[in-house]
Order: C-alpha cells, then sequence, then structure tokens
C-alpha cells in the first residue's frame, strides 16, 4: 500500500536527511520507525504526507505517486491519512468537538453525519465530557486524544503518528499506545514514529531502525536496538 | 459545493468573532484608512464646488463701436453660441449698460450728475462670454479677432484680463492635477495600512492554516473564512467610519461656508449619504477581501 522505492532527500552536502531508502508497507500493518533525533523519522513523515518533495526515489501511496503530485492535489491525498503530532496541533480556536469535525468538513462530508460520527469517536477516545472545550483547557494526553480522534474519524487507510507521546508521561504514553493498537485492530494501517525505548519492547511489533538517513534494520517484531 | 460555502461563510464569521482582539484591531485601522478616504472624497467634491465658483467670475467681454448695429451685434452672438467652447452669451444692450453703470454708482453723486447731464448715452453695447473651460477664452478670443468681425469690435476685456485669467487657468489646472495625485497617493497609503494590519492578523495563524492543510483542508476551504473574514471588516468599518464623519461634517461644516459661499458640506453629505456608504463599502470589502486572499497565499504552499 505504502512503497518507498530508493529515497533520497538531500538537502545539501552536509545535511543529507535520507539516503536510498527503500521499504513497503502492507494494509493493517503495524509500522514504528525508530531512531535517533534527526535520523529521518520526519523526513519520512513529510515525505509520505507530500509537505517535501524527495530528491531522488519514487513514494507510491495507494494510487497516488506522492512525489509527483502537484500543491492542489495533496488535499486529496491527506484525506486518505490521518496524522498525529508530537505537538498536538490542534486548532487552538475551535473545540475538541470542532476539532474532530473539521477532519469530516474539509471533505465535504454532510453536516448530519459528522452531527453522529463525532460524539461516537469523541467517546472511543474517552473525552465525551470534554466535547465543548478548547484545546488550552484540555491536559496533554487528552489533547493528543482529541488529534488522535481527529486522525480516525474519517475512517484513514492509514495514521501516522509522529512522536506523539514525546509530550507526555509515562501514564498517558501507554494511554496513547493502547488507542493506536485498538484503531490498528479496526483495520487501520499505523506507522508510528517514535524514540521510546519501552514504547517499541513493549509492542511487539515490525520495527524499522534509522541511522544517519538509512535504513539500518527491518524486522518483524522488532526490539530497539540502535547500536 | 453548497456545504463547502456555507461552512466556509460560517467560519468567516465564527473566526471574526472569537478572535475577537485582532478582528478588533483589524477593524479599527480599516476604519481609520475608510475616514481618510471618505475624507478625498469630501475634499475633492469641495475643490470641484470651489473652482466651479471661481470658473464662473471668469468671463470676456467684447466691446462694440457705436457704429455697429443691433442686428450685428445678434448675429455675432449667435454665432459665438454656435462655438463648442462657448457656454453661454449675454447681450447688454447700451441701455442696459447705462442701467447696471448707474446702479453701480448709485452712492456716488458726482458720476451720476456727470452722466446725466450727457445727452447722449456713453456706454457701448457689450457681450459678456463665457467659456467651458478658462483656457479656452483665448480660442474665443482668437475667433473674435478675426478679420470680418473685428470691424464691429471696440475693444475686448480679454487683452486686458488675459494675464488673470491665464494665471487661474493654471491654478484651476494645478489643483486639479494635484487634488488627483494627492488622492491616489492618500488612497494607496491607506489601502497599504489595511493590507498590512490584515497581513499581521493572518500571520499569527500560519500555524493554524498549515495544521488545516495537514488535515486535507483544500486552499480554498483554508483560504474562505479569511476571504469572508476581510468582508466582514470591510462592512462594519465602512459603517463605522460614516457614523463617525456625521457629526464632524456636521460641526465643520458652517465654518467652510466661509470659504466656499453658498455650499453646505453637511447637506451634501446627507444628500448624498448612499451613495458615500456605497463607496466606503465597495473600497472596504474590496481591500478587506483582497488583502486576506493575498495575505493566506503565502501560508498554503506546503
Amino acid at each position: 500500500m505504502i512503497t518507498f522505492h530508493d529515497v533520497s532527500k538531500i538537502y545539501n552536502h552536509h545535511s543529507i536527511a535520507l539516503e536510498d531508502v527503500s521499504f513497503k508497507i502492507s494494509p493493517n500493518e503495524f509500522v514504528s520507525i525508530v531512531g535517533r533525533s534527526g535520523a529521518g523519522k520526519s523526513t519520512i513523515i513529510k515525505l509520505l504526507i507530500g509537505e517535501e518533495k524527495p530528491t531522488k526515489g519514487r513514494i507510491f501511496f495507494g494510487q497516488y505517486e506522492v512525489n509527483k503530485l502537484k500543491n492542489s492535489e495533496l488535499p486529496a491525498l491527506r484525506r486518505h491519512i490521518g496524522i498525529v503530532f508530537q505537538d498536538f496541533r490542534l486548532l487552538p480556536n475551535k473545540t475538541a468537538y470542532e476539532n474532530v469535525a473539521f477532519a469530516l468538513e474539509v471533505a465535504g462530508r454532510p453536516s448530519r453525519e459528522i452531527r453522529d460520527l463525532v460524539p461516537q469517536v469523541l467517546d472511543m477516545v474517552g473525552l465525551a465530557d470534554k466535547a465543548k472545550n478548547f484545546p488550552h483547557e484540555l491536559s496533554g494526553g487528552e489533547k493528543q486524544r482529541v488529534a488522535i480522534a481527529r486522525a480516525m474519524i474519517h475512517r484513514p487507510e492509514v495514521i501516522i503518528a509522529d512522536e506523539p507521546t514525546g509530550n507526555l508521561d509515562p501514564f498517558h504514553t501507554a494511554e496513547i499506545i493502547n488507542l493506536l493498537l485498538k484503531i490498528n485492530d479496526l483495520g487501520t494501517t499505523v506507522i508510528l514514529a517514535t524514540h521510546d525505548k519501552e514504547v517499541i519492547n513493549s509492542l511487539e511489533k515490525r520495527v524499522i531502525t534509522l541511522d544517519h538517513g538509512r535504513i539500518i534494520r527491518d524486522e518483524e517484531k522488532g526490539r530497539f536496538i540502535l547500536v | 459545493m453548497l456545504t463547502v460555502i456555507w461552512r466556509i461563510i460560517y467560519y468567516g464569521f465564527k473566526n471574526f468573532w472569537r478572535n475577537a482582539w485582532p478582528s478588533i484591531a483589524t477593524v479599527g485601522t480599516m476604519v481609520i484608512a475608510l475616514s481618510v478616504f471618505l475624507g478625498l472624497i469630501l475634499f475633492n467634491v469641495m475643490t470641484s464646488k470651489a473652482i466651479e465658483l471661481i470658473q464662473d467670475k471668469i468671463d470676456i467681454s467684447v466691446y462694440f463701436k457705436n457704429t455697429t448695429s443691433e442686428d450685428d451685434i445678434l448675429n455675432i452672438k449667435q454665432s459665438l453660441e454656435t462655438l463648442p467652447e462657448v457656454k453661454e452669451v449675454e447681450y447688454i444692450s447700451k441701455d442696459k449698460a447705462l442701467e447696471i453703470f448707474k446702479e453701480n454708482h448709485k452712492s456716488d453723486e458726482t458720476i451720476l450728475q456727470a452722466i446725466n447731464e450727457l445727452d447722449t448715452n456713453p456706454l457701448v453695447a457689450s457681450l459678456n462670454i463665457r467659456a467651458k473651460e478658462p483656457s479656452q477664452y483665448a480660442l474665443i478670443a482668437d475667433y473674435l479677432s478675426s478679420q470680418n468681425l473685428s470691424k464691429f469690435i471696440d475693444s475686448l476685456s480679454y487683452s486686458k484680463n488675459q494675464i488673470v485669467i491665464d494665471r487661474l487657468t493654471t491654478i484651476i489646472h494645478n489643483v486639479n492635477q494635484g487634488g488627483f495625485f494627492i488622492t491616489l497617493v492618500l488612497a494607496l497609503v491607506a489601502g497599504l495600512v489595511i493590507f498590512n494590519t490584515i497581513r499581521l492578523a493572518i500571520y499569527s495563524d500560519r500555524d493554524e492554516i498549515a495544521i488545516m492543510r495537514a488535515v486535507g483542508a483544500s486552499n480554498a476551504f483554508v483560504r474562505g473564512p479569511y476571504v469572508v473574514g476581510g468582508i466582514i471588516a470591510g462592512l462594519i468599518s465602512a459603517l463605522i467610519s460614516i457614523i463617525i464623519a456625521l457629526p464632524l461634517i456636521y460641526g465643520v461644516s458652517p465654518y467652510l461656508k466661509v470659504f466656499i459661499p453658498n455650499f453646505n458640506l453637511f447637506s451634501y453629505f446627507i444628500s448624498n449619504l448612499f451613495q458615500l456608504i456605497l463607496y466606503q463599502i465597495i473600497f472596504g470589502v474590496a481591500i478587506g477581501s483582497f488583502s486576506s486572499f493575498i495575505a493566506v497565499r503565502r501560508y498554503l504552499k506546503n
């Protein structure tokens, strides 16, 4: 479903973000991408959602060849993907409900469907009672759950989580990871970029390890080993 | 499609309301800029009134020889009226001239006595000619000096007043051009001030715009509410600027009468109120929506 084919991203001679990276991700997989800061995790995600263009190589997502998409074609691609960021990236002037609803509104879904679906998903992430709160009124863990609700509400084929637990304590971290596993069980591919050793070792899922822009390990039921 | 348009308008209003402070700042700046714009419109109306007044005072007179018959004079009057440059021609007969002379000197006994002692009317018949534009007097004077007319004519006031007329023509021309230039520059300044205010407000939203893009919002869906917000700000500002102008003009109007008699700025303002509101709204809405449109563009690139 997702294919990186000999992808390189080179900013200049001193700054090579990715070098000849190739991998495939099948539907309904749960893949962790690990590595030190600057190893290239975020670059892979940016390339996958078309935020940046590769210097070399091809990237496929379903029917899209991402590296060839024009700026105006990106929204359509992104509606097949749900993204969760380390810094949550909720819209500060919208309530939890509106933030989640926004992902459906941009896709032009009917209002009735939005009214039905949003409370269900908020309930699933355990925030039914916080629907009317603005992001600044929520804790970090709650914000991240709103972000996950927003990422999954339009039933994307893939959820990409970029260091989703980076700003959270261990308790909330477990909560978020369990939520991602649950979403994966429901049939959605999950790509988790993280440098959290505990998380990786407890998952026992596929792990792609990056170092200095290269894939140094790609194992089923992998563990967090950087050397 | 309809749902999308409805959502864009809905969010335009909602964002305008929720981002109260940036909205108030934008409206505040726009009110000032639109007041400048309104001031420019009124300034131009006043200068053109003043110029009209001065232009009305300029004319040239042709004095005919005593030998010229009234028929000849009326023929010349008719031929003058066919000229495209001529606005109006007034015939002043010998008797009329005497009447005017007496009226002008009614307080001066000596002159009245002197004139009454004469058996004949010493004054000559004349034509008062008004041109459409002050610059056209030279042409009219040329026409009157031509061979077949000059035999009837004793003198032309143009030759005497030429310097004054030329100078007034230049002044009027300069005031018109200068006014246009000042209007252009100040309108541009007002527009730029509004543009920058809106740009700053949107700059502070750049992270939000990036989030909307990441969630899959199309450019139109991100940009739409900002453009709607610009339109709302333009509308509100236009109305506020008119409301502020109303008492100000009422207060200033009597003082302006000193400069331009027969012109009441306040009654002009009231009788053209709807037109002025329309101008303000068009200017405000156009610059508000256009600024938003341009300002959002640079954050839609990722």
